[in-house]
């Protein structure tokens, strides 16, 4: 069983406490500034959107399957069974490859540092290791971001949509995009209106599949390519070898 | 010995003093100061040149080992041994590059210990990490005789079958590779470029462009050297080279027919005004040329094709790596002077390496005999090449 967030924007009010719930937890500086930011950057894990008195927020989606673990030379990033896809800054080498692959641009880099880390929202693993909720969760009050079970989640977000649906448009984002994601999103309008990628665009594929497809066939690519390439090289020089003794026999018998 | 300053010597200078200053700005004050790059475009100039396309303009050494060893095409002898050193140059100025790009480049041999097998760019790390050493061994014979030491490369001689199939194996791996990076961003990377066929295209392409580099190099070292241009050599190069280019084109049509994208490719974009040029450079121009019977044997026309050829795939390796995620990102990269002038850097020092040794090792060793050079094609190959005639048998 997996921890997930369930954000409902129809709920959220923009007071924008769980921008400063998540700088506080992450010590990041927080302030009137931060706070005016509308882009998520390595000082911003999350923001809150606003668009014609309508909110959404945006985080790192916490994908079932992430793009950026199985990317990742190193392996620095790694879903914990309990939901969140952490970050190992020790591992990590600075090729921004998860940057580039993932498809919800979450991870964002410290650009002016000289020792950079790639920074995102990290679903507060300490706090669920200590049965807490995330910091955003719990500080959020309206409910409009909610913490548990992925299961009891999307019940709920079931329930709710059945219970009002001239309210909600009729789908969770991350239920299924990229393979399902621990960070679910109900909300009245279509969330690509605040920088979601389009779920048609990202399909329900797992990201990882896409490189999986063709890392799986390496290991029985290599001995065959081996054999080919060992294979050629018998041949041609065998027929050298042979052309050789041919014309070391002829030179013998002219004399 | 007097140093005489020459045009080409200040441009040198130029480039190396410019170069420092952004390496100085690239450390002291981090990758925000020294580049363009932002969060929305992390990979810039230094990945997309100096590694896509640097790993492509050093495909040379696989192909003219391949074709020489493997295949044992005798009238190629000349050439392995220049592009061996291009290749090992531009493996080690690959990883140079790479010194300037990684966040964190004191931690690169993490790569070693802690091991992602999911991940393309593990996979390529460690290719190019074992193939640089491959070529490293490819090279030292030129080293060894420099110095007349005969043990060593007697050693040599007894892998050289292992370092030959290894080497390619290694190349075949991490040119694809380096289009398999790219297969993760489905919904980032243009459809003109995005292709489950990436990995095809990198390879077939790397072959072109290692023919292509080949004629344009061995022109321009005899230019530069003053040696005596082997026709027959750059017209058996131009006779591949043609094949190579029409393999592409065919990949690339087939890919584009079975996508339903010949339809769009034609309507004028952003996009599709990159990618014609890049089709006009890689596909048009050099068939084109290298179909004319009359180009195919004259020095000027392979040449003049094989630039053509390599201009085009470094088109197509930027149209990849940077044009084709615009319209995703929503706005235009254009990389700082600063990161123009530590890739000038890297390119220069490319040139000097490669002088330097042309200069002080064996490269070209018949140079030294012009007459048994000419003999050279009617009996053995052996006489230009006393080590990798022998290498392997």
């Amino acid at each position: 069983m997996s921890k997930a967030l369930l954000y409902d924007a129809t709920m959220c009010i923009g007071c924008k406490q769980c921008e400063a719930g998540c700088a506080q937890q992450n010590k990041l500086r927080y302030d009137d500034t931060v706070a005016a930011e509308s882009v998520q950057s390595a000082h911003k894990y999350t923001v809150v959107l606003t668009k014609d008195d309508k909110f959404m927020r945006r985080l790192c989606m916490h994908c079932e399957k992430p793009a950026c673990a199985s990317v990742c030379p190193v392996g620095a990033f790694h879903k914990t069974k309990e939901g969140p896809v952490v970050y190992d800054v020790w591992k990590c080498i600075g090729c921004r490859y998860c940057m580039v692959a993932c498809a919800f641009a979450q991870p964002k880099y410290e650009w002016q540092s000289l020792n950079p880390r790639v920074r995102k929202c990290i679903m507060c693993p300490d706090r669920i290791a200590a049965g807490k909720q995330t910091a955003c969760a719990e500080i959020c009050p309206t409910g409009a971001t909610k913490f548990g079970e992925r299961d009891d989640l999307i019940k709920e977000a079931q329930d709710r949509i059945r219970q009002n649906p001239s309210t909600y448009l009729p789908r969770i984002y991350g239920l299924h995009e990229v393979g399902g994601t621990s960070v679910l999103i109900l909300s009245s309008v279509n969330v690509e209106e605040y920088g979601y990628p389009a779920s048609a665009k990202i399909g329900d594929t797992p990201m990882p599949e896409y490189t999986g497809q063709v890392m799986e066939r390496i290991p029985d690519f290599i001995p065959v390519w081996t054999l080919v390439l060992g294979g050629i090289y018998w041949v041609s020089h065998r027929r050298e070898e042979v052309a050789a003794a041919e014309a070391e026999e002829k030179n013998g018998s002219e004399r | 010995m007097k140093f005489k300053l020459t045009f080409w010597r200040v441009v040198f200078i130029v480039i190396m003093g410019l170069g420092l200053y952004s390496s100085f700005i690239r450390y002291f004050r981090g990758l925000g100061a020294v580049s363009n790059m932002t969060d929305q475009f992390p990979w810039g100039l230094w990945i997309g040149f100096d590694c896509l396309c640097g790993v492509m303009l050093a495909a040379g050494g696989f192909c003219m080992v391949g074709a020489v060893y493997l295949f044992n095409v005798e009238s190629l002898h000349s050439v392995v041994r220049p592009a061996v050193l291009t290749a090992f140059l531009g493996y080690i100025l690959f990883i140079v590059g790479l010194l300037f790009d990684l966040g964190r480049p004191w931690y690169i041999w993490h790569q070693l210990i802690y091991m992602n097998p999911h991940s393309v760019m593990f996979e390529v790390g460690m290719c190019v990490m074992t193939y640089t050493t491959v070529l490293f061994f490819e090279f030292l014979p030129n080293v060894f005789e420099r110095f007349h030491m005969t043990t060593p490369i007697k050693w040599i001689k007894k892998i050289y079958p292992v370092l030959i199939v290894l080497g390619i194996l290694l190349s075949t791996l991490h040119q694809s590779s380096l289009g398999s990076l790219y297969l993760i961003m489905p919904s980032k990377l243009h459809p003109f470029w995005y292709s489950p066929a990436l990995p095809f295209f990198f390879f077939a392409s790397a072959v072109a462009v290692g023919l292509a580099m080949t004629i344009f190099e061995s022109t321009q070292s005899a230019k530069a050297f003053g040696r005596h241009l082997e026709l027959p050599v750059l017209v058996t190069l131009g006779g591949a080279l043609l094949v190579a280019l029409w393999v592409n084109a065919l990949l690339r049509f087939e890919d584009y027919f079975r996508r339903g994208m010949l339809g769009q490719i034609f309507k004028p974009s952003y996009e599709a005004y990159f990618l014609w040029l890049e089709l006009t450079l890689t596909f048009v121009i050099p068939i084109t040329m290298l179909s004319f019977k009359k180009v195919r044997l004259s020095p000027q026309g392979l040449y003049l094709a094989s630039v053509c050829t390599v201009l085009g795939f470094i088109t197509n390796r930027l149209n990849i790596a940077l044009i084709g995620f615009e319209t995703y990102v929503g706005h235009h990269y254009v990389p700082k002077w600063t990161e123009f002038s530590i890739t000038l850097m890297i390119i220069a020092m490319g040139f000097a390496l490669f002088g330097l040794a042309v200069k002080y090792l064996p490269i070209f060793p018949a140079e030294r005999h012009p007459a048994k050079q000419r003999l050279r094609t009617e009996t053995a190959p052996v006489v230009a090449t006393p080590v990798l005639g022998h290498a392997g048998d």
